[in-house]
């Protein structure tokens, strides 16, 4: 278990341009070891923009971003990935034709050491990772509870369940810090109390760090820890979710201002 | 191979035939599980070994002979381990309904006074510390899977891993000794169709001896594989996998969740197997949907030869004669459609199965005959120890449930209810010494509540509950489930109710089987969202009165039954759900409830309105209720002359 409290990552004075637009205007938060961090906003406010900044998709052109005591500027996905940073995207993005199981797999990608030869005819290294790997799947096919569509072909799942090896996906990578983008966008209300579980119990059980973007108020409210809110590129304000909810500027970002 | 068998006379509890299995099978499996997405067994061995830590640390924490002991979650193997573990400690296993909701369970647990609760998870554990407060001799909660469970203080509550190591392994034998034939094995509570469930007290003899009758019957086997997947509060679960298995030496598998039952089956290929006819109906309704899917070849080839199957399958099964071409092309058959059929669904290498608990459609059950699977009838109930009636290999019957089992007595009353007398006829029902009076006479005769009739060559044929069989008012016959399952054999008809006692004609409300229909829906451009909607789309509606016309229309040829054809029908607007109390735990109708709750829409049905607007209160998965509202349209069904020229089904 991480001890909460330490800093894991630290976002400083991001500023993203695209052009003339201003996505991402002097940001700067902190996400601690073990918390639940929630980043709201109205549309257009710059919360994928920031996750994106984060695990290195888009490279902001002011600030630092310090992970685990590294600061970096320019980073990509993948080397975000393997220090530890996974995410789930808004629009799942998942390998339709491959089964659930393959999916997750490929979580493990980064993982293998073994020869393009070695795993193509599942000999030496290729063969024992492959064990190795597939039982580590395995577990978190457990752990999502998702082992009746194992061997179903993902474009055939309904969207919740989609989500949910999409989660499954992020998690074989055992992340330390898990990034996700809407996770519960686009579900009824089962398929939210279902992820909803999910989330928790990989931050209470698994103990991982989880930074979520989500525009659900209650589910927001319910499981973060702390919460960032960001509104045309700007941080509004930071705090747990009580003190982020009696923010008056938060109000009226969310709701206008009000009259009476 | 009846030698084979253990004498019951010596090894006359499950934990000395545990005893006797780990000594002589030792290597060979007794339990598996899904697990990790691979199958793990515990031998004979093991399971003694993990029965004998796990009884140690339940003395160690305090359990005592004659104490309750509930066991609370799915097919686990570790749960079955805790029921060996009471039973070799003198404490009595009560097994409870997984899904039944805190409410339902607390009944059960308190009526039982169970001491002990050990539960699969976090789920379970929460229901149960909901009740604590009714709860007053309840102890010390034991529970399998810790996830979830951290945060959790309460002292009462202890990790199966930590129980396993609190008692040394010694004592067990010395426990085990202790036990006797005559003593109280398990109480199973029956779900009840009517009022409060009631605690069935099954003693060693009981089980052990029925176990034998069948055992003996189907001549099973040490290698017999067994998919142990229905509720194990349930007799037919307890009797069928853990008490014959601890007779004959055989393994039973837990399935990964109840989800992957379908992928677990086929991965197994048990050899005997026991499910309620929806099993079945699910099954063929799957069969029938791909095959819809499939492409033109692949249907005609399907259908010539399920015509094959037809008309030689079960001559084949049975060992009659049967012409050479046939013979052939069911060879043929095998090759290309039987057998890969039969591997699809997990059927390939199935010695016995059974099907029991309601009526099963003759069409479903010649379907599954016809591919030469000896799927076969039996009538039980849990307190008889499961078996009253048995079909033989030979002499299976689609319309009856066969003959009675060996060691098994049969009558009938004036009244036609069904009475047995067996070596399996539970000691009492717990604490009501009433219902027990009620339920069993002074020799030994159990009323089952059933009406029935024994044709000339002594087989069974349930008609009905006793009590449900009524008359319309001009006095003829109305036998509501027969009605029931004869409009259910549709596979676009989920369930049905049926009324008519002391009414002019026979009225129903139906519900649709979401698969069916809405794959039908689909393949139409049908659109629809919801069960609700669906259920109330006029081409649906159309669709359930062509088959409640033709429904009467086979009611007309059989001379008891042509007064009971279905004038006027409802689709209902929901599911009738054990959660709101509309069907029992095992899915059977609660007629009388829903009469009462459903009154203004029967109304409605003998009033001659159009329509009926309905709102019905339902309860969510996690307990929060609701009500769920919708305007109903009543259609009349074409009515048939009696005599008409089709066959009865």
């Amino acid at each position: 278990m991480s001890r909460p409290g330490d800093i894991l990552l630290s976002v400083k004075d991001i500023s993203l341009r695209f052009g003339g637009v201003r996505a991402l205007t002097d940001v700067s938060f902190d996400i601690r070891e073990g918390e639940i961090f929630a980043i709201i906003g109205p549309n257009g406010a710059g919360k994928s923009s920031m996750l994106n900044c984060i695990n290195g998709f888009y490279h902001p052109q002011e600030g630092t971003i310090t992970f685990k005591g590294t600061q970096r500027r320019q980073m990509r996905p993948h080397e975000a990935a393997a220090q530890g940073i996974s995410r789930t995207f808004q629009n799942i993005a998942l390998f339709k034709g491959m089964t659930t199981l393959e999916n997750v797999m490929t979580g493990r990608m980064l993982k293998m050491r073994a020869s393009l030869a070695e795993q193509a005819f599942y000999i030496g290294r290729g063969r024992q990772e492959e064990i190795a790997h597939r039982e580590k799947v395995e577990e978190v096919i457990d752990f999502l509870e998702i082992q009746a569509i194992r061997k179903t072909p993902v474009g055939r799942l309904p969207y919740g369940l989609q989500k949910r090896v999409e989660l499954a996906r992020a998690l074989a990578a055992e992340p330390e810090l898990l990034l996700l983008d809407e996770p519960m966008a686009g579900m009824n209300v089962e398929e939210k109390e279902d992820m909803c579980r999910f989330v928790l119990s990989t931050n209470h059980e698994l103990g991982t760090t989880i930074a979520l973007i989500e525009h659900d108020m209650g589910v927001v409210m319910d499981l973060s820890d702390r919460v960032v809110v960001l509104d045309y590129g700007k941080k509004l304000a930071e705090g747990t979710p009580d003190e982020v909810r009696g923010n008056q500027d938060v109000i009226d970002a969310y709701l206008g201002v009000s009259h009476d | 191979m009846a030698g084979a068998l253990p004498d019951v006379a010596q090894h006359d509890t499950f934990p000395k035939l545990l005893r006797y299995n780990a000594e002589r099978r030792a290597s060979l499996a007794a339990v598996r599980e899904k697990d990790l997405g691979i199958w793990q067994t515990w031998t004979w061995a093991d399971f003694r070994d993990a029965v004998r830590k796990l009884a140690g640390g339940m003395k160690a924490l305090g359990l005592e002979r004659g104490e309750k002991v509930a066991i609370v979650g799915d097919n686990r193997p570790r749960l079955y381990f805790a029921m060996s573990a009471a039973q070799s400690l003198g404490a009595i296993p009560v097994p409870v309904y997984q899904d039944a909701v805190a409410d339902e369970m607390r009944f059960v647990l308190d009526h039982a006074e169970v001491a002990f609760i050990v539960a699969e998870d976090q789920e379970q554990v929460d229901k149960v510390l909901s009740q604590k407060e009714h709860l007053p001799a309840l102890r010390t909660i034991i529970y399998d899977d810790p996830r979830g469970m951290r945060d959790y203080s309460e002292p009462f509550l202890h990790a199966y891993d930590d129980v396993v190591g609190m008692g040394g392994e010694g004592g067990w034998d010395e426990e085990v000794d202790l036990g006797k034939g005559g003593d109280t094995a398990i109480i199973l509570y029956t779900s009840g169709t009517t009022g409060t469930p009631k605690g069935v007290v099954l003693s060693y003899d009981n089980l052990l001896l029925c176990a034998k009758i069948g055992a003996d019957f189907e001549r099973l086997r040490e290698d017999e594989v067994v998919l142990a997947y229905l509720p194990m509060a349930w007799v037919g679960d307890n009797v069928l996998s853990y008490c014959q298995a601890h007779l004959v030496g055989f393994s039973f598998a837990c399935p990964e969740s109840p989800e992957t039952v379908p992928h677990d089956l086929r991965e197994l290929g048990p050899t005997y197997f026991f499910a309620p006819p929806r099993v079945f109906e699910n099954l063929l309704t799957q069969v029938t949907i791909r095959m819809e899917d499939a492409a033109p070849l692949k249907q005609r080839l399907f259908r010539f030869f399920m015509n094959v199957a037809e008309r030689a399958g079960a001559d084949i099964l049975e060992g009659r004669k049967v012409g050479i071409l046939d013979r052939l092309l069911y060879r043929i058959g095998e090759v290309f459609v039987y057998g890969p059929l039969k591997n699809v669904l997990g059927l390939s290498r199935l010695r016995v199965g059974y099907t029991a608990g309601e009526a099963i459609g003759p069409e479903i059950f010649r379907f599954f005959r016809s591919l030469g699977i000896n799927l076969k009838q039996l009538y039980g109930q849990t307190e008889a120890s499961v078996f009253v009636t048995i079909q033989a290999n030979d002499g299976v019957r689609a319309d009856s449930v066969g003959p009675p089992a060996p060691g098994v007595e049969l009558r009938i009353t004036d009244e036609g209810e069904v009475l047995y007398r067996s070596p399996g006829v539970f000691q009492e029902y717990y604490k009501n010494s009433e219902a027990t009076a009620e339920t069993k006479t002074s020799d030994g005769w159990v009323h089952t509540g059933d009406a029935g009739v024994i044709d000339d060559d002594g087989h069974l044929r349930i008609i009905d509950r006793a009590k449900d069989v009524g008359r319309l008012a001009d006095g003829t016959l109305f036998a509501p489930k027969y009605l029931e399952n004869k409009l259910k054999f549709y596979p676009n008809i989920r369930e049905a109710v049926t009324f008519g006692h002391e009414r002019d004609f026979v009225t129903a409300m139906i519900n649709i089987d979401m698969e069916a229909v809405g794959n039908l829906a689909e393949r139409r451009n049908i659109p629809y969202s919801s069960y609700q909607e669906l259920a109330a789309r006029p081409e649906v509606l159309d669709i359930v009165e062509g088959h409640v016309s033709e429904f009467n229309e086979s009611l007309a040829a059989d001379p008891q039954f042509a007064g009971s054809q279905i004038r006027r029908f409802i689709v209902l607007h929901k599911m009738l759900d054990a959660d709101d109390g509309e069907l029992t735990r095992t899915q059977k109708v609660r007629r009388r409830f829903i009469s009462e709750r459903y009154a203004p829409a029967i109304d409605a049905l003998y009033g001659g309105e159009g329509n009926i607007v309905l709102e019905t209160p339902v309860t969510f998965e996690d307990g929060r209720s609701g009500t769920i509202a919708g305007d109903l349209a009543i259609r009349d069904a074409r009515v048939s002359e009696a005599g008409g020229e089709r066959a009865a089904a």
